[in-house]
């Protein structure tokens, strides 16, 4: 078992033909991931590598090959359309790894998404990843994951592959990982992927990698305080940047006291949950939390 | 990308939001000649990408014709230090000649995306003329937000409930919701990041009038606003960080010395509180991204390795998309081109990890491998003792 996607996700990828989302396509095969189309415009009737079909609309992809999810790498400029689009066609669990969304494209979209039963993960983010049930809906190197039991949810990309490395290389292997993505506004939450974990019969413990950035962070806390059930550590990287700065992620810049790695790291504290003191410490934390519980 | 306050202020006019007339000047004379142009008293204020101007004495209030010449000179060519800046201050080149404005009362508003509200939001305040997060912290209660619906847009009533909020008299409440409108369209025709009006003051005559203005343009998407390109002033901008941001690349400087190359910004900022958990400064953020070529990871290398505080490196990549191999080829080129002599701690991990080491390790460069952040964490401590 795992969150959100497993062995008999049916997925399109969206912008499979150029060069990220063939590249990625293939690696998602690959590890063992369902990919049952692609959609560029222009390139219907084609097939992907001689075996994935490749349709000009959603519409058609879907009507012929019930894709329940779909994995999006349209360049920025038409990532919001190809949200849409997806949506449009039925599809309920929507990944947008396009960075540079701008952010009134995200505010649209994200409006049209409200109220029905679609999940957006990102857009900005490096999706999802169940290694039990070989599904990769992303761009995570897929050799660094092994089955288990901890769940991992991020707001980074490389960050989660370090939390996952150090996790692997202590025998820690884990149920799904999920990059929520690093904008300033995307489809999924903390609380919304610690909510899918807490009822997830398969996910024992969570490790949470937040930053700078926003309350996202202390919106997890409440909930962990509230109602989270098992064992979470977590870090907030960025306690060294300068407030103002936008470091790298769009999301990651200090506006206030609230969107420090201090402010965070305290009121995830004292929701209950482990604090990891330094990046280097993921997997020695994890090691004692466990030991404890 | 940030505008000056007199192209703000043309924009601002563009869409019908009053703002004092006045006239930019690049020189003494041409500040004299806009003075002749404008009814005095006037205002000279100083053109940079910060706040808190007035108490950095970059706005001057002066009467006559060679005053506003006089006040000009002072400025123009001058770098202004706000509290904003950081002690190299930033170049004045353009003034702003501004008819003076008699105000009686000072107000606040603002449009930006809120995260919680998840869209859009007008922030108006009665205390204006005063640092907005000062008043968030200590007097919540004086500042009014309105939500906006981004299928809607602003509403009307939205705009009069803010001014009725604001306790204006009634004659005024059309023409500040009627602002708000504006701000809302300048927000969504520009693909703005922040629209901020502080103070919009009420002057004597009862008019409101934006006495300041600050447009942040969104950077993401500025492929879709190729007019607004030329309102960039690069001499604005830290020249490290400018390069960068022309190549994508993500690069903050910071008052360290250990530089820093890194790949993705989450990784990139671990990577600088590591250095600091060891005792020691990162010089910088540094995120060269995911598909990096070799000649993109050498320039970030470069721009990395011309910031003359850097006396160590440290890298960290975590090969993905961006393969190790690739990342040590850029490295070594740069090293060469720069002819640079500085130690380099490297930690990689991931796709072509023992191609990437082998390219270093015959480079002939001064290199120490670490395989886990703790043993990074470790070698830096050592190497400050």
């Amino acid at each position: 078992m795992s969150i959100l996607v497993d062995s008999n996700t049916r997925a399109i990828v969206q912008g499979i033909t150029g060069g990220e989302g063939s590249f990625h396509a293939r690696a998602c095969i690959r590890y063992g991931t369902n990919v049952v189309a692609g959609v560029t415009p222009g390139r219907g009737g084609q097939l992907f590598d001689d075996q994935i079909p490749v349709f000009d609309t959603m519409n058609e992809a879907v009507k012929e090959t019930s894709a329940d999810t779909s994995l999006i790498f349209v360049p920025a400029p038409f990532a919001a359309d190809a949200i849409a689009e997806a949506a449009d066609a039925g599809i309920s669990l929507i990944i947008c790894i396009t960075e540079g969304v701008p952010i009134l494209d995200t505010v649209r979209v994200l409006r049209h998404l409200e109220g029905r039963p679609i999940r957006l993960i990102g857009p900005n983010c490096p999706g999802l990843i169940s290694p039990g049930e070989r599904c990769k809906l992303g761009i995570m190197p897929g050799n660094i994951h092994q089955p288990g039991r901890a769940g991992v949810v991020s707001r980074s990309g490389t960050l989660t592959y370090e939390a996952v490395g150090q996790l692997t290389g202590i025998g820690v292997g884990q149920s799904s990982c999920v990059g929520i993505g690093g904008d300033q506004l995307i489809g999924t939450s903390f609380v919304d992927v610690l909510e899918m974990f807490n009822n997830d019969p398969d996910t024992d413990f969570v490790v949470m990698i937040g930053e700078i950035g926003g309350t996202m962070e202390q919106d997890a806390a409440t909930y962990i305080g509230e109602h989270f059930r098992k064992p979470i550590a977590s870090l907030i990287a960025g306690a060294t940047a300068p407030p103002g700065k936008r470091m790298g992620h769009a999301g990651a810049v200090i506006t206030g006291e609230s969107a420090t790695s201090a402010a965070k790291t305290r009121a995830l504290q004292e929701a209950g949950a482990v604090i990891i003191p330094t990046p280097a410490d993921i997997g020695d934390t994890v090691q004692a939390m466990l030991a404890k519980a | 990308m940030k505008l000056h306050e007199y192209q703000s202020k043309e924009m601002f006019s563009r869409y019908g939001i009053p703002v004092p007339r006045g006239i930019a000047a690049s020189t003494r004379e041409e500040a004299i000649e806009a003075a002749q142009n404008l009814d005095g008293p006037w205002v000279v204020k100083a053109q940079v990408h910060a706040g808190g101007r007035g108490k950095a004495g970059g706005i001057k209030v002066v009467s006559t014709h060679d005053e506003v010449g006089n006040a000009a000179e002072a400025l123009l060519g001058s770098r202004l230090v706000t509290h904003q800046t950081g002690p190299e201050g930033a170049p004045v080149h353009k003034v702003l000649v501004e008819e003076a404005t008699k105000v009686s009362h000072e107000l606040y508003v603002a449009l930006m995306i809120d995260r919680g509200f998840r869209g859009p939001v007008v922030i108006a305040s009665a205390s204006g003329g005063m640092d907005i997060e000062e008043v968030a912290a200590t007097t919540p209660e004086r500042i009014l937000k309105e939500g906006i619906d981004p299928v809607l847009g602003l509403q009307p009533f939205q705009g009069r409930r803010l001014a009725y909020g604001l306790g204006l008299p009634q004659e005024l409440i059309r023409p500040a919701s009627q602002i708000a409108l504006s701000l809302y369209d300048i927000f969504i025709d520009n693909d703005c990041s922040l629209l901020e009006i502080n103070p919009l003051a009420i002057d004597e005559a009862g008019k409101l009038v934006a006495l300041d203005a600050k447009v942040d343009l969104e950077d993401d998407a500025m492929f879709r606003h190729h007019d607004l390109l030329p309102l960039r002033d690069r001499e604005q901008e830290d020249e490290l960080e400018a390069q960068a941001l022309e190549n994508n690349i993500a690069y903050v400087k910071l008052d360290g010395y250990v530089g820093c190359l890194v790949n993705g910004a989450g990784l990139a900022m671990a990577t600088m509180d590591v250095i600091q958990n060891a005792g020691a400064r990162p010089a910088n953020f540094l995120d060269v991204g995911g598909g990096a070529s070799e000649d993109k990871v050498a320039l970030a290398v470069s721009i990395m390795l011309s910031d003359p505080e850097v006396t160590q490196v440290l890298v960290n990549v975590f090969g993905g998309i961006l393969r190790c191999d690739i990342a040590a080829g850029g490295i070594v080129k740069a090293w060469r081109d720069s002819n640079s002599q500085l130690p380099m701690l490297v930690r990689m991990r991931g796709t072509n990890v023992d191609e990437g080491k082998d390219i270093l390790r015959g480079s002939g460069l001064d290199v120490t491998f670490a395989d886990t952040l703790t043993e990074v964490s470790a070698a830096l401590s050592a190497s400050l003792r």
